[in-house]
């Protein structure tokens, strides 16, 4: 009996010294993701099954994209290598499932920003990596140059589980016009559908139409037309309730685009740590203390720039020079006329 | 002695009770750490997507519950329809297998051996998309039995126009009843006074004349909408009136039942060669015709092997449906567990209503077959 004791107090001490650790390290840090991530040596990223320009896997196994790029970026700003990011694929209909159920913990899969799915989700965004709005891809031959050319039974090929379906009926509805919604459960079988015939016209963020027409037989058959007919503002996504994790995400990004705004790539960011300007002093680590308000170490930002670069070469390597999108567009920093314009880094 | 047997009993349970309250506890735990909230509440509210295809009246002003109700219905018609094809398919080719002539007998096995070996999903994706490809644009569609037109965007039918079809409707349930109560009585007859009526004739004439008639007295009225084409753009046409049948629809029924119907085929030859040859030849020795040896002999015996799997695969072929939502067929999983889950992000609460669902479907068919089991099974008399 007394050896029963004895094992229970051994048990007890044991469990109090690993609770009292525990508590110890989440004052420091107070973020059990950030933990869990320098403890496996990854970040768990999701992202979508195959969008040139957003998050695509070459025949390797290498993904690349914007949407990749954050994830890189919060690789090497937690630990120190933009490489350690585990990618895991997901439908429209498994992302946010799997970003609450603790399977990923970035969500950057060119999700919209909404208030139903900030409020309600019990997930949090970010910001916006890239302004997109709703568009219509038809076939040139159709003769259609506007939306304004549809007519009644027109059907319409679009995923499940996005804002496209609920966009699409606000539309039609407020045109008047009658149509046939198809909606298919991956994006590629959508393409598949469209490109044989069965739709009039393809529905989805004009980025994605972009980069869906570089899948059909024949990309030249096909026309996006001009007018978006919604706010698509995408952007990563974290889990509710780990607010310094939060920050990390949001400031990796930001740290991208800020780059950006001051001039320093991946090329110049070690020339640039004698630059007189504090703001990019700050943003290589040559001044300032940032990286430790979010539990991180000085040159937290400078490794950003240096392994993943700044938003214009990410927007440049995935999605100009791919030619998906070569017009910036909306998607330039504010100072070049686009909406890209973040708090400062400071 | 007793405490032995019933001890084992009661910590199952309780490990089963444990078991499922951590889950809750912790599902619970989990949706509270994030905000969220359980509940079904947002059933009752507007569901702003509309649905493709639907076969009672529903648009996106309507509710998350009358858009499961869609889905559900659409899960039910495509089951309904494969059970029907596959059970025909599957008892033709079964006794195909068995038939003496070599051509029929290994074209029913190669078929039986390369439908049932592939994968039912690739078979989806190929009747789906090979039908895309193959069938033409509805500007090029020939027109079939001078009113019809299969295309690429479905299958476009006559619809009928019905006048007083309540009228027409009760006649035909009617007739049916009247046949039923008939049948009974030729059966009496013939085991009283071994007197044979032409059942089947006087069947038919009753559920072809009632209804008839009410065409001449019961003010029953129909005409035909017919599908007219019209041009959208320069390149796209649609049809205007008429009935629509989206390829969704026909691929995935086209694949269930051809899938199915092999698994059919095999409990059909399973039962009739479970009969004994002897049986065969008895009831040929008395002086039966070939068709009521099998009518009266082997088939009410082999059906005793067939049900209890065939039910099985009625029980797979509604559960495969819901591989729908790979090629846009708008069943339960599609409307419900896919666009409606993402739209209110209801997952546990979506997810377990929907697995009720498939539960009770799946219950009620087996419900239904074991009575039919029961009422063929050897009567001991």
């Amino acid at each position: 009996m007394f050896k029963y004791v004895k094992q229970l107090t051994s048990l007890v001490a044991m469990v109090a010294v690993l609770f009292a650790f525990t508590t110890e390290t989440m004052a420091a840090k107070k973020s059990k993701t950030l933990k869990n991530t320098m403890k496996k040596g990854f970040v768990r990223c999701g992202v979508s099954q195959g969008l040139p320009g957003f998050s695509n896997a070459d025949a390797a196994g290498n993904w690349t994209g914007v949407d990749v790029d954050v994830c890189r970026a919060v690789a090497a700003a937690v630990l120190g290598d933009a490489n350690k990011v585990k990618f895991t694929p997901l439908s429209a209909k498994e992302r946010f499932t799997a970003l609450t159920s603790g399977e990923i913990d970035i969500l950057s899969r060119n999700t919209t920003w909404t208030l139903s799915r900030d409020a309600d989700l019990g997930v949090t965004f970010v910001g916006v990596n890239f302004y997109d709005g709703q568009g219509f891809m038809v076939r040139k031959d159709s003769g259609i140059t506007s939306t304004s050319q549809f007519k009644n039974g027109i059907s319409a090929c679009t995923n499940i589980g996005t804002t496209t379906e609920l966009n699409m009926r606000d539309f039609f509805n407020s045109k008047g016009i009658s149509y046939e919604p198809v909606a298919f459960e991956k994006a590629d079988e959508v393409v598949a559908a469209y490109d044989s015939g069965r739709c009039d016209t393809y529905t989805t963020d004009k980025s994605g139409l972009a980069a869906q027409r570089t899948k059909m037989t024949n990309p030249d058959d096909h026309l996006v037309l001009p007018e978006t007919i919604s706010k698509e503002p995408l952007g990563p996504v974290v889990r509710q309730g780990d607010a310094v994790w939060e920050d990390i995400v949001r400031w990796s990004l930001n740290v991208m685009i800020e780059a950006e705004e001051y001039g320093i790539s991946s090329s110049n960011a070690d020339a640039m740590k004698v630059s007189e300007n504090p703001a990019v002093k700050r943003l290589v680590g040559t001044e300032g203390e940032l990286g430790s308000y979010l539990g991180l170490d000085q040159d937290w930002s400078l490794r950003i720039i240096k392994q993943v670069g700044n938003y214009g070469e990410s927007y440049k390597r995935n999605i100009a020079d791919t030619g998906i999108l070569p017009d910036r567009g909306p998607n330039n920093i504010w100072t070049k006329g686009g909406l890209l314009y973040t708090p400062p880094a400071r | 002695m007793k405490l032995k047997k019933i001890l084992p009993q009661i910590l199952t349970l309780l490990f089963i009770i444990l078991v499922f309250g951590f889950f809750t506890m912790n599902a619970q735990e989990n949706m509270g750490a994030r905000g969220l909230e359980f509940g079904f509440g947002f059933l009752k509210t507007q569901a702003s997507f509309d649905i493709q295809f639907s076969l009672i009246d529903y648009d996106g002003s309507h509710t998350y519950a009358r858009a499961y109700l869609v889905g559900l219905l659409n899960t039910l018609l495509v089951a309904f329809i494969g059970i029907i094809l596959a059970t025909l398919l599957g008892a033709i080719v079964g006794v195909a297998r068995l038939s003496p002539n070599y051509l029929i007998r290994k074209t029913a096995s190669f078929y039986i051996e390369f439908f049932r070996n592939i994968p039912l999903l690739l078979q989806i994706f190929f009747w789906y998309f090979a039908a895309l490809r193959a069938l033409p644009m509805l500007e090029d569609a020939p027109m079939l039995l001078n009113s019809s037109f299969m295309t690429i965007k479905g299958l476009y039918a006559p619809a009928p126009i019905w006048i007083n079809f309540d009228v027409f409707f009760t006649t035909i349930v009617i007739a049916m009843i009247t046949i039923f109560f008939f049948a009974r009585y030729a059966k009496k007859k013939q085991e009283q006074e071994g007197k044979r009526l032409p059942v089947l004739m006087i069947s038919l004439i009753i559920f072809i004349t009632l209804p008839l008639l009410t065409f001449l007295i019961g003010g029953v009225d129909l005409s035909w909408s017919f599908p007219v084409i019209r041009q959208m753009s320069q390149s796209s046409y649609t049809f205007d009136g008429g009935l629509k049948i989206p390829p969704e629809l026909i691929a995935l029924t086209l694949a269930l039942t051809l899938y199915t119907a092999t698994f059919i085929a095999e409990n059909v030859r399973a039962g009739i060669q479970g009969i004994g040859k002897g049986q065969k030849e008895a009831a040929a020795s008395i002086g039966l015709t070939p068709s009521q040896v099998l009518k009266l002999v082997i088939m009410p015996q082999a059906l005793r092997i067939i049900i209890p799997p065939t039910t099985n695969q009625y029980l797979n072929l509604t559960k495969n449906s819901s591989l729908a939502a790979a090629i846009a067929y708008p069943d339960l999983v599609l409307v419900f567990a896919g666009t409606a889950m993402m739209q209110t992000g209801r997952a546990i609460e979506i997810v377990g209503i929907t697995m009720a669902t498939y539960l009770t479907i799946s219950l009620g068919i087996s419900l239904l077959m074991n009575w039919y089991n029961k009422r063929i099974a050897i009567q001991e008399k």
